[in-house]
């Protein structure tokens, strides 16, 4: 796996609903790859919806629809023939609250990949090890791989639950406010992971912290009411917003 | 802080497993449960078709009619052969399962209620870890051992009280049916009220609620729906007990208010129906449908009304 194999997501002309109400309205939007792109907005705006599209988890949602292209690389995601499957081998997917499973520290890492490969135990050692390694984690957990998965903090269980995402190999790794249930600490520890993630992952993050969006992403995008407002460089977007509803989000004035 | 971690050998080469494999087997098991589920509805249907045509015999009958068997208040199967003077009013019967269960009920709601709460809020730890498999035990006494004791004790203690009881009669036959149906009532409550998140609990110690306050105040009404539905379960069980009743209650149908007297039941009618030496085909033998279709609307009417309170007083937590 080469460092310049995630791919870009491109989005154009895209529309979403939940019955009646369009969550989203024509957006079109390229996601850079190798970069950590943050959606930005007040509640309701329609991040999280785009979010949940680009693995198709709206599709376990009956009343969700949409239209328009999604394209991960050169797959088509909202494509009916696409397996959801494959797709979210490619894209994984990490929660607002850590949810690990009730089992051991290890075999929480190791779910996916005995799901997908076909891997000898040594070989699965070394991608739990991996995992681990990458999300910041192997050196508090190395001795107790088999305790439970639940006997960590929440900062911990987060990294938990990214090193259980990567484990897979994925290229595209979604995040829907991973921080917002953990102590500062815990975040900080979290963003610096995410900012180290983005060599090997194109990253998109759904967050209501602002300073967590300038602190760990390079492209941001302020959506309002279900369309994009402004999409820039994170440094331009909340230094010199073009917007006026963005500088008055950015700054606080509501939201 | 990692960069020079080398990727694993998994991941270089990644051996998938046969997806199209997987999908199979999902859809092979999806099929298999989808299956069982149908298979308990149509157990269900054709149990519900049986009753309808066996008891049909009954209702086309030129000695049965509808409002008779609605309304009458006399039911002699089982007294007479001839069709001339044989009266089938479900009154009797259906009047001694009100009973038999009003009584059972009595015993089963509140103690079971009041066993649960004290067992999800009060009871420490150990004593739960005691008192739980203690109820447990309680669940696992055969009905026929229910039955008797019901004779053998409950009854001789109330004619001590009053000698004015019979032997085989209404209430003791009713506490008998209220023991058996305790554990069910307190058990499915205590899992209702523990299910009830400490958060709500904190809420109410912060705002400076004794326990009492807590349980009574917040626990309980949040649980509601799940206590309920262990109150109309118990219900629907006693309404079906048949061993105890037909150990304890009596083989006379009588119309009556009275708990002291003999008092038998649609179920135990139905048990004593099986057993008689009235021939197989008649009338009087096919009334025994008539009875287990009637017991069938009813308990099903039990079950629609504890979907429907569930579904009203459901409580979502996070």
């Amino acid at each position: 796996m080469s460092e310049a194999t995630s791919p870009e997501i491109k989005i154009d002309n895209f529309d979403a609903w939940y019955g009646d109400f369009q969550a989203l309205q024509r957006i079109t939007a390229t996601i850079a790859p190798n970069h950590v792109t943050a959606l930005i907005g007040p509640s309701g705006c329609g991040k999280s919806t785009l979010l949940k599209w680009i693995n198709r988890m709206n599709d376990l949602v009956p009343s969700a629809r949409c239209s328009g292209t999604l394209q991960i690389g050169q797959l088509n995601a909202l494509d009916r023939a696409t397996d959801v499957v494959a797709l979210r081998r490619r894209v994984g997917m990490v929660f607002q609250k850590p949810n690990p499973f009730p089992k051991s520290i290890y075999d929480n890492v190791a779910f996916g990949p005995r799901l997908h490969f076909q891997v000898n135990q040594a070989e699965l050692d070394e991608l739990v090890e991996w995992s681990l390694r990458k999300a910041a984690l192997w050196d508090e957990v190395k001795d107790r791989l088999r305790k439970p998965a639940l006997s960590l903090s929440g900062g911990q269980q987060q990294r938990l639950c990214i090193a259980r995402a990567i484990a897979i190999g994925p290229e595209v790794l979604l995040m829907d406010e991973p921080c917002s249930a953990l102590d500062p600490s815990s975040t900080a520890k979290v963003e610096d992971l995410i900012y180290e993630l983005r060599a090997n992952y194109t990253i998109v993050i759904v967050t209501h912290n602002m300073q967590q969006a300038a602190r760990c992403s390079d492209t941001t995008m302020f959506f309002y009411q279900g369309q994009v407002v402004e999409c820039g460089p994170t440094q331009q977007v909340f230094t010199r917003p073009q917007q006026r509803q963005t500088e008055d989000y950015v700054t606080g004035k509501y939201g | 802080m990692n960069k020079g971690l080398p990727t694993p050998g998994a991941l270089l080469q990644k051996r998938y497993r046969d997806n199209g494999k997987r999908r199979w087997t999902d859809r092979v098991m999806v099929g298999l449960l989808a299956t069982c589920a149908g298979l308990t509805v149509a157990i269900s249907a054709l149990i519900g078709l049986m009753l309808i045509r066996e008891s049909w015999h009954f209702f086309s009958s030129s000695s049965v009619s509808l409002s008779g068997f609605l309304w009458g208040t006399r039911w002699s199967a089982l007294e007479t052969r001839s069709l001339a003077d044989v009266e089938f009013g479900i009154w009797p019967l259906l009047s001694g399962t009100i009973r038999v269960t009003g009584i059972a009920m009595l015993i089963a709601w509140p103690l079971g209620l009041l066993t649960a709460i004290y067992l999800s809020e009060f009871a420490s730890r150990r004593l739960r870890l005691i008192l739980k498999p203690v109820l447990e035990i309680l669940a696992g006494i055969p009905t026929v051992v229910l039955g008797y004791f019901a004779i053998l004790v409950i009854s001789p203690t109330l004619q001590w009280f009053s000698p004015s009881f019979d032997t085989f009669n209404a209430t003791s036959a009713g506490i008998a049916v209220g023991i058996l149906c305790l554990p069910l009532v307190c058990s499915l409550a205590e899992d209702a009220l523990s299910a009830v998140p400490d958060t709500l609990r904190e809420a109410v110690y912060s705002l400076g609620g004794t326990r009492m306050n807590t349980a009574l105040g917040v626990v309980l009404p949040s649980a509601l729906s799940g206590v309920i539905s262990a109150m109309l379960l118990a219900f629907s069980r006693a309404l079906g007990e048949t061993m105890v009743v037909a150990l304890a209650a009596g083989t006379l149908a009588t119309f009556t208010f009275d708990p002291r007297q003999q008092s038998q039941t649609m179920t135990g009618f139905i048990i004593e129906m099986l057993k008689s030496d009235l021939e197989y085909g008649n009338v009087q033998y096919y009334s025994l449908f008539g009875v287990a279709l009637t017991l069938f609307v009813i308990t099903f009417g039990m079950t629609m009304l504890g979907q429907l309170i569930r579904r009203r007083y459901r409580e979502e937590y996070q």
